[in-house]
C-alpha cells in the first residue's frame, strides 16, 4: 500500500515495500546475468585478435584510401538499377497492399472469421521473411537480375505497409463512417467518403517511409545476384578490390541521404 | 408522420435498451427526447435509420415499414431521413461543400462522387443551404478548421441537401457553449419550420429542450416515463425522469428566460467545442 499513515501525516510513495523489493531483486537478476554472459563470452574470444583489431583496421582503411574515384562512372548504371528496384518494388507492394489491409482490418473486412485470416496470414508471411532471403529464393525462380530484385522488395514489403496501413484504417473515426453511411451512401461511397480521407496521410507517410527502408534494402540486394549496386560490391569485396568498395559505399551513403531527404520532404507535405 | 411501435433493442452484452417503445410523431412536430445517460436516448434515433438494428418491433415512417428493409432498399429510406451529430461527424478532411454534398451520395453514382462530378441542382441547393446557415464564405475551408458552430451548421446543410421526411437529431449541443447551443437549436427549429421537417433531438439541456420543442418525451432505462408539452415539466417529473435532485431552479431559469434572452455571456470561441457550463448542464453534469 503507498499510502502510509503515521500520527496524522499521510504519506505516500511510488510503491509499497514489497514492490520496491521486488523492482531490487529484478535489478540484482539482471546484473547477475549480465556479469556472467560477459565472462562466458569473453572465455570464447581470442582476445589476441581483439587487441589487433585497431591495427586491422587502420590496415584495412589505408587499403581502401584513396578511393578509386574513376570507378564511379561504372556504377551509375547501378545505382540507377538500384533506386528502380526499389521505387517499382514499393509501387507493387502498395498496390498489392491496400486490397490486403481494407481486408485484414476489423472494421472493413468482409468477413472476419475467413477473410481476415488470410490477409493476416499474407502480412505475417510478408513480413517474417528478409528481403535478402527472398531473393535468394527468386534468383533460383526467375533468374538473376533487377525483376527478381523488384519482386523480392515487393513481397517484403507488402507485410509492412498492409500492416501499418491496416492498424490506421482501424484507428478511423467511426463516427464520420456512420454519418456517411446515414446519408443513404453506397458501400464504396462509405469507403470513398468516409473512409479514405482519413487514411490518406497515413498511406502516404507508410509509402515513402517503405520507399526510404527500400532504398537501403535494395542496395545489398545484389550479393545474392539481385541486381543493382550490391553486385558491384561483392565483386569488389571478392577481388579485394578495397579502393572500388570505399567508393560503393561513399555512393550507397549518398543515395541512401538522398532518399531520406525526399522521404523527409514529402512527408512534411503531406501533414 | 413516424410511428414507433413496441421497439425492442437488446445489445448483445444482454442489455436491454429499450424496452417497447410506441410513439408517434406527427409532421411537422420538433419533438426534443431527453432523459439521463444511458436512458436509451442515441439508441433510439439510431434504431429509427437502422445504424443500429432493432431486435423487435416497427418503425413506419410515412407508411413504410424500415425495419423489414433489405440493403438497397434501407439506403433510399436512409436518403430520406437527414441526421445532425453530436461531435458533427463531418468528414475531417474534406472541405465544407465536399461535407454538404456527401448528403447527396445516394442520389449520386459511384464514380460522378468520386469524381466529385455532382448534379448541378444539388450544387445550387448546397450554395443555397450554405448561405442559409451564413457558410457561404467558407465553401472552400477544410472542415477541420471550422469551429464548433460552424461545424455544426455544416452537419445540418449535410442533413437538409438529403430533402428529407424527418430529421433525427443526436445532441446537437453537447459539444458547444451555451450561446451557440441556442443558436444552433433555434436554426433547426427554424429550419424544421420552413419545410414543415418532423424531427427528433437528442437533448441533454432541460432548458434547451423546453425553450425550442413542442413536445418533449422523457426516457428513462429505454422507457417512456414523460410525453408531453415543455410546460408539463414539473420538478416532479424531472425526478421521474433524472432522479433525486432539486430542481426548481432548472424551472425557474426557464421561466425567466422565456421572457428575455439576455443570460448569455460566453462569447463563441474559435476552438468552439470545449464544454461552457451553464447551470442547468452543470447539475446535469453532477447527475450523470
Amino acid at each position: 500500500m503507498p499510502v502510509q499513515e503515521k500520527d496524522e501525516l499521510k504519506s505516500w510513495q511510488r510503491r509499497d515495500r514489497r514492490t520496491q523489493l521486488t523492482v531490487w531483486a529484478g535489478y540484482f537478476v539482471g546484473m547477475m546475468v549480465f556479469v556472467w554472459c560477459w565472462q562466458l563470452m569473453s572465455e570464447e574470444t581470442f582476445w589476441d585478435f581483439v587487441w589487433d583489431a585497431p591495427r586491422q583496421a587502420g590496415d584495412m582503411a589505408s587499403r581502401m584510401v584513396p578511393p578509386k574515384w574513376g570507378y564511379i562512372n561504372a556504377l551509375w548504371r547501378a545505382i540507377w538499377d538500384t533506386i528502380n528496384i526499389a521505387t517499382l518494388g514499393t509501387l507493387m507492394a502498395l498496390v498489392l497492399a491496400v486490397p490486403t489491409a481494407f481486408c485484414a482490418a476489423r472494421n472493413t473486412t468482409p468477413s472476419v472469421t475467413f477473410v481476415r485470416p488470410v490477409a493476416l496470414f499474407i502480412i505475417v508471411s510478408s513480413r517474417s521473411i528478409n528481403s535478402l532471403i527472398w531473393a535468394l529464393i527468386l534468383v533460383a525462380i526467375v533468374g538473376p537480375g533487377v525483376f527478381a530484385g523488384i519482386i523480392a522488395i515487393g513481397l517484403r514489403s507488402i507485410g509492412f505497409c498492409a500492416k501499418l496501413l491496416y492498424e490506421a484504417i482501424e484507428e478511423i473515426d467511426e463516427n464520420q463512417v456512420e454519418a456517411v453511411t446515414a446519408t443513404g451512401a453506397r458501400g464504396p461511397q462509405v469507403l470513398a467518403y468516409g473512409i479514405i480521407p482519413q487514411v490518406l496521410p497515413a498511406f502516404a507517410g507508410i509509402s515513402v517511409f517503405r520507399w526510404d527502408i527500400n532504398i537501403r534494402e535494395s542496395t545489398i540486394l545484389g550479393l545474392v545476384g539481385a541486381g543493382g549496386i550490391g553486385l558491384h560490391l561483392s565483386s569488389s569485396i571478392a577481388n579485394l578490390a578495397w579502393t572500388q568498395v570505399s567508393v560503393i559505399l561513399l555512393v550507397i551513403i549518398v543515395t541512401v541521404i538522398f532518399s531520406e531527404w525526399v522521404s523527409a520532404k514529402v512527408r512534411h507535405a503531406i501533414i | 408522420m413516424l410511428c414507433l411501435e413496441g421497439l425492442v433493442k437488446q445489445y448483445k452484452t444482454g442489455d436491454r435498451a429499450l424496452k417497447g417503445i410506441d410513439l408517434d410523431v406527427p409532421d411537422g412536430q420538433v419533438m426534443a427526447l431527453i432523459g439521463p445517460s444511458g436512458a436509451g436516448k442515441s439508441t433510439l434515433i439510431r434504431c429509427v435509420n437502422r445504424l443500429v438494428e432493432p431486435t423487435k418491433g416497427s418503425v413506419r415512417l410515412n407508411g413504410q415499414e424500415l425495419t423489414k428493409l433489405g440493403q438497397g432498399e434501407l439506403r433510399m429510406a436512409r436518403q430520406r431521413m437527414g441526421m445532425i451529430f453530436q461531435e458533427y461527424a463531418l468528414v475531417e478532411r474534406l472541405t465544407v461543400m465536399e461535407n454538404v454534398l456527401s448528403g447527396r451520395l445516394g442520389y449520386t453514382g459511384f464514380w460522378r462522387s468520386y469524381f466529385r462530378k455532382f448534379h448541378q441542382t444539388d450544387i445550387d441547393e448546397a450554395f443555397r443551404l450554405l448561405e442559409r446557415v451564413g457558410l457561404d464564405h467558407m465553401v472552400d475551408k477544410r472542415a477541420d478548421e471550422l469551429s464548433g458552430g460552424q461545424r455544426q451548421r455544416v452537419g445540418i446543410c449535410r442533413a437538409l441537401i438529403q430533402d428529407p421526411e424527418l430529421l433525427l437529431v443526436d445532441e446537437p449541443t453537447a459539444s458547444l457553449d451555451p450561446k451557440t447551443s441556442r443558436q444552433i437549436m433555434r436554426l433547426i427549429c427554424e429550419l424544421c419550420e420552413e419545410r414543415k421537417l418532423s424531427a427528433i433531438i437528442n437533448i441533454h439541456d432541460v432548458l434547451l429542450a423546453q425553450m425550442f420543442a413542442q413536445r418533449i418525451v422523457g426516457l428513462q432505462l429505454g422507457e417512456i416515463v414523460y410525453d408531453g408539452p415543455p410546460g408539463g415539466l414539473t420538478p416532479d417529473v424531472l425526478t421521474q425522469i433524472y432522479g433525486e435532485e432539486d430542481w426548481e431552479s432548472t424551472i425557474e431559469a426557464v421561466e425567466e428566460e422565456d421572457g428575455d434572452e439576455v443570460i448569455d455571456e460566453e462569447p463563441e470561441a474559435a476552438g468552439g467545442d470545449q464544454q461552457a457550463p451553464d447551470l442547468g448542464r452543470d447539475r446535469m453534469a453532477g447527475m450523470t
